[in-house]
């Protein structure tokens, strides 16, 4: 059970003088249950991939398989498909609009037709998982601080239960205190349902602490695809391509270039600080 | 007097239910002082609803305030007649690119506001030119701002702001939707401006490194200020910041928790050099 894209490619407006590919020969297996993070330039072919993946966009050419069925094949259910594969577009809050945060995140499950009671059950749920307290369960979405607002879209999500969950950079704009609640609620949800999730990201940090596997586009390729600790040994092919490692690699470097032989495989504070602890004493 | 300075500034709103009864008042900015002196550069920082950019919504007279007072350039900003010297004088960026360009090619976008001032013809192309080398975006003048990466298209809105001739310049979060590159080049800019202009900059962020070069920087909570000093001063206080949802650099933390292990080291450390100083290697 996975999402296999085979040879895919896309192209904007093909055939006239604007003709951009912005998928180029994309191979990719994405397994049951992964973190993944998906990272690249503005620009770089990311959120053409994700819009992919729950056949928002099809491809030019080349084929998307979810759970063995081809999704461009006559017949294939997209609307399951979008139910199974949620997507949480950027500023995910620019969407909420009933009168209330628990109507909000039963609009999705109520239209997959579900009973009223299941429609609930996993609205509550849902809400529960990014953290929102019941009070707020009665207030109009509208009058929520910013961070909050982006829980109840999410959980707007999470309620039809995706069996894979992309976020489109999912804490752009949010205080450093509201980055690490969402992405450590979104790394608990994963743990505990076994999900897969892959979060499109611009923090190089954040994508170092939660994710098992990067994938790095640029310019509508694959450009890296590896655990974290070994894409980010690219640093400086990164930074060419307008990417950067999590600043405590560049520390390693510092020390290396010392002569200190530092593990330079470190991307979290909490190892770096073991490392240079190991080599001080 | 300062170039921005604020007494007793108070900003409240009325909040109202759905058949707009009045429900009550939020006090979004209570009590600021502020004295801001031509050619700073200061950070405002703060959680999600703190108040940062209600306040800095004060400084181009998009917002009045409900008590208190506040000049630009030693004029009060609720005098009508100084609407428009203090908007050209007090510019402002905001978070999201694509909002604010509004020119099909960069150089036109870039000269709309010296044309709206009826500045002569000939001179609009001059502040146009010397606007788009400060931000390092000549070479792109021709291009349709369509093309553009994140931090270019931020880049040209900066433009589009010092072309007016101002002698400060607001960024409300001008990097929160760009990739590590994008933030650099707006960041690089900034500072230039800053140094090589002496404009004023009132920078407010999420990203904690990007003002470790800010001559200071205050803290927001509640609608007022909780903390300020120079960068190194703020940053010394890691459990402080912590409480009021914010962070520190990467490097910072990284000195923190070694300090907490014993290791000599004083607080405040903002770069990957000043670490390798202080270690003595």
């Amino acid at each position: 059970m996975a999402i296999i894209l085979d040879h895919v490619s896309y192209v904007y407006e093909k055939g006239t003088a604007m003709e951009m590919a912005a998928l180029k020969d994309i191979n990719l297996v994405i397994p049951d249950g992964q973190f993944i993070g998906l990272i690249g330039h503005t620009g770089s072919g990311k959120s053409t991939l994700v819009q992919h993946l729950n056949g928002l966009m099809n491809p030019t050419s080349g084929h998307i398989y979810y759970n063995g069925e081809d999704i461009g094949e006559d017949g294939f259910n997209k609307k399951k498909l979008r139910n199974d594969v949620g997507l949480v577009f950027q500023y995910p809050e620019h969407q909420l609009f009933e009168i209330d945060v628990f109507s909000d995140v039963c609009f999705g499950p109520k239209n997959m037709g579900l009973s009223e009671k299941e429609v609930q059950l996993r609205a509550y749920e849902a809400l529960k998982r990014v953290g929102l307290e019941d009070d707020y369960f009665y207030q109009s979405p509208f009058d929520l601080s910013g961070g909050q607002k982006r829980r109840v879209a999410i959980a707007g999500v999470l309620a039809m239960k995706p069996e894979v969950l992309i976020l489109d950079e999912p804490t752009a704009g949010l205080d450093p205190k509201g980055r690490d609640e969402i992405l450590d609620q979104i790394a608990t949800l994963r743990k505990e349902t076994g999900i897969t999730v892959i979060l499109v990201s611009h923090s190089m940090e954040d994508v170092a602490k939660y994710v098992d596997r990067i994938i790095v586009m640029n310019q509508g390729s694959i450009m890296y695809d590896d655990e974290p600790r070994k894409v980010f040994r690219h640093y400086r092919e990164l930074e060419e391509v307008g990417l950067a490692a999590p600043q405590v690699t560049y520390i390693m470097q510092a020390f290396r270039e010392k002569g200190y032989l530092v593990n330079t495989d470190v991307i979290t504070i909490e190892e770096a600080k073991n490392e240079i602890l190991r080599v001080l004493k | 007097m300062g170039i921005i300075e604020a007494k007793k500034l108070v900003f409240e709103y009325i909040r109202r239910d759905e058949e707009g009864n009045v429900e009550g008042f939020t006090r979004a900015v209570d009590e600021v002082d502020l004295d801001v002196k031509q050619g700073d550069f200061m950070a405002i920082l703060g959680h999600n609803g703190s108040g940062k950019s209600t306040l800095a919504k004060h400084m181009n007279a998009i917002l009045y305030p409900t008590e208190g007072t506040i000049w630009v350039e030693g004029k009060d900003t609720t005098n009508e007649e100084y609407l428009w010297d203090i908007r050209q004088n007090a510019g402002m960026v905001f978070q999201n690119p694509d909002n604010q360009i509004i020119g099909q090619v960069v150089e036109e976008d870039v000269g709309f506001g010296p044309e709206n001032m009826g500045v002569p013809t000939k001179e609009i192309w001059e502040r146009v030119e010397e606007s788009l080398k400060a931000v390092g975006m000549y070479k792109y003048r021709k291009h349709s701002p369509n093309k553009l990466s994140g931090g270019q298209k931020q880049r040209v809105s900066i433009a589009g702001v010092i072309a007016m001739h101002p002698k400060c310049i607001i960024l409300d979060e001008p990097t929160a939707m760009l990739d590590p590159n994008g933030r650099k080049e707006v960041i690089r800019a900034v500072r230039a401006l800053n140094q090589a202009e002496g404009i004023t900059v009132i920078l407010i962020t999420h990203y904690m490194e990007e003002i470790i070069h800010a001559d200071r920087a205050i803290v927001m909570d509640k609608g007022h200020i909780a903390m300020q000093g120079t960068p190194k001063e703020i940053f010394s206080q890691v459990e402080k910041l912590k409480e009021l949802r914010l962070d520190v650099p990467q490097v910072t933390l990284l000195a923190y928790e070694l300090k907490k292990s014993g290791i000599n080291l004083p607080d405040g450390i903002l770069t990957c050099e000043e670490l390798m100083k202080e270690l003595k290697l």
